[in-house]
């Protein structure tokens, strides 16, 4: 009897460590395929003029890769500035300010917000977003667009990254004991002044999480932004001018014009990239995580 | 002759007046109720708090004790689903129904809670926060409260070479006097204390006790707790509760030894 409990036991153990070793294989394994599929590529041209060159022109055999990291990076960038101010006083306002009854009904709509699907949101773009812009943002700076730009896609992907944030930072801001508001009050602070000293500086190691979280998530997406962003191939710094994300790139060409050679390559090659962003974010995030905790 | 008795009476008001300042409480509770959704937590509460002496509000778990402490500097505030009506006199101020500046008031009581919730920042700037609240900005003085404020509380031999690091690396007992000497460095009069002791060893429970012996000479404490021996080593006025109403008050030797009522009776019975 005593020998079967401790042998079910030990299996159970060994069940847990091996779901656990799947889960931390798989972006190794990911990683690995990718690169494996992107050597006849890298064979051909280092990683790095890869990844700084502009010169994108499969049939001649010229692969370069940073209109599409800059075109991500750029409606990146957008979508923080865009939703991280909105996802902090939003979670503030929920958390500190707001009543039982509001925030009843406002959480099922964050929770339903964060699982539309990608396409309805592209829609959403293409029927508002983009003639918005192309009607009455654009003539304002006196700029003339189809409306399918950086701009569009950095809209949407901040739409669609505010649940993401906003479900995070609600989660962080009530871990906050109320005991320390009543402390900080009791010393003579107004409502807000113990929010911003008190609960926002609490709260800061998992507000960056938050916003690594939304970053990652906004530079990975794909249909949505493609259907808005214009997919054009050309590095501008106007936000009204179309831009081309990486993800884009896979997604609107994988499966065609394979017959070019290397172009398959390529493609594995701007998903490997993709991989390398987001671990890359995941890392500076844990840091300034780290950084801030130590405080 | 009429003179001489208006004479006479003024004479006397301005005696009064001058003695009865130490006798006059510092803090007058009148007519407090205090719903939640439903419940009735406080029953018609009418109190007053004698200047510098320990008051101990007495009595079981859930009774009503902490409410009744978080009224008088109108934390209240922050549980929505309270109704509070009534008055609170904090000196001439109705803290309830004031149109002055509640922070400025709430800095007329130090708060001392259950467990010691610091500041996130180090161990000088949780004691300077009440301060430059206040609106002093000057470097020496705010170092000036900083020392004389741990002083007070016997943390600064203990934190001096240390006062930049953070405040969570204290003990547990060192953080409860850190939370007391930012409570005092905004100079309030009165020391409000919510079961202080209870997540103490009892070193630091003593200590924390034996501050209070010392500082109501110069401040006024009401202490919550449901320890009975708390109560009796401190009490100069103690509080009985029971379910939102005030059952019985009055000196300790008086209530400890001659309960009036059967409930306080079964509480002591119990409580030892």
């Amino acid at each position: 009897m005593i020998f079967r409990r401790i042998a079910v036991d030990k299996t159970n153990n060994v069940w847990m460590v091996a779901s656990l070793a799947t889960i931390l294989a798989l972006p190794l394994i990911i990683g690995i395929g990718l690169y494996i599929k992107s050597i006849p590529l890298l064979e051909y041209q280092s990683a790095g003029s890869l990844v700084t060159s502009s010169e994108w022109l499969p049939s001649q055999g010229k692969f370069g890769f940073w209109p599409f990291i800059y075109g991500s990076l750029y409606v990146t960038m957008i979508s923080f500035l865009l939703s991280a101010p909105v996802c902090v006083f939003a979670a503030i306002y929920l958390t500190q300010y707001a009543s039982k009854r509001i925030v009843n009904i406002f959480m099922p709509i964050v929770d339903i917000l964060a699982g539309l699907p990608s396409v309805i949101y592209g829609v959403f773009g293409i029927l508002v977003v983009v003639p918005f812009i192309s009607k009455y943002l654009a003539p304002i700076f006196d700029v003339s667009t189809s409306g399918y730009c950086i701009l569009a896609g950095g809209i949407v992907l901040s739409i669609m990254s505010i649940p993401y944030m906003l479900n995070i930072m609600i989660e962080v801001f009530n871990t906050v004991p109320i005991g320390i508001k009543e402390a900080s009050l009791s010393l003579g602070a107004t409502s807000w002044e113990s929010i911003k000293h008190v609960v926002v500086k609490r709260s800061i190691p998992g507000v960056i999480s938050a916003f690594g979280l939304g970053i990652a998530k906004a530079f990975g997406e794909t249909i949505a932004v493609m259907m808005v962003v214009g997919n054009v191939l050309k590095i501008s710094h106007n936000p009204f001018k179309g831009g081309y994300p990486l993800p884009a790139l896979i997604a609107n060409n994988y499966g065609e014009m394979l017959s070019i050679p290397k172009y398959d390559s390529a493609l594995m090659f701007a998903a490997l990239l993709l991989l390398v962003v987001i671990l890359l974010i995941n890392i500076v995030f844990r840091y300034l995580i780290y950084k801030t905790q130590i405080k | 002759m009429e003179i001489q008795n208006i004479v006479d009476s003024a004479e006397n008001n301005f005696l009064n007046l001058n003695s009865g300042i130490e006798s006059f409480p510092i803090l007058r509770i009148q007519n407090l109720n205090v719903y939640a959704e439903k419940n009735h937590i406080l029953k018609d509460i009418n109190l007053e708090i004698p200047r510098n002496k320990i008051t101990v509000l007495l009595g079981p778990s859930g009774c009503g004790k902490t409410t009744l402490l978080k009224c008088m500097n109108k934390l209240t505030d922050l549980y929505k689903e309270l109704k509070v009506s009534g008055n609170i006199f904090i000196e001439q101020d109705d803290i309830l129904n004031t149109k002055k500046d509640i922070p400025s008031i709430r800095q007329k009581m130090g708060l001392l809670s259950q467990r010691p919730y610091l500041l996130p920042m180090s161990i000088y700037k949780n004691v300077a926060y009440g301060v430059k609240l206040k609106g002093i900005r000057d470097k020496k003085l705010l170092h000036y409260s900083v020392e004389k404020n741990l002083k007070e509380v016997g943390l600064w031999e203990e934190v001096k070479d240390r006062l930049h690091s953070p405040a969570t690396k204290l003990s547990i007992g060192q953080q409860q006097r850190l939370c007391l000497a930012r409570g005092l460095a905004v100079k309030p009069r009165i020391i409000l204390a919510d079961e202080p002791t209870s997540a103490l060893d009892p070193i630091s429970s003593k200590i924390i006790e034996n501050l209070f012996v010392e500082l109501k000479k110069h401040y006024t404490i009401i202490l919550v707790t449901h320890i009975l021996r708390q109560a009796v080593r401190l009490a100069d006025h103690v509080v009985f509760m029971y379910y939102g109403d005030i059952i019985e008050q009055g000196p300790p030797d008086e209530l400890f030894n001659n309960p009036k009522t059967e409930t306080l009776k079964k509480y002591l019975v119990e409580g030892n």
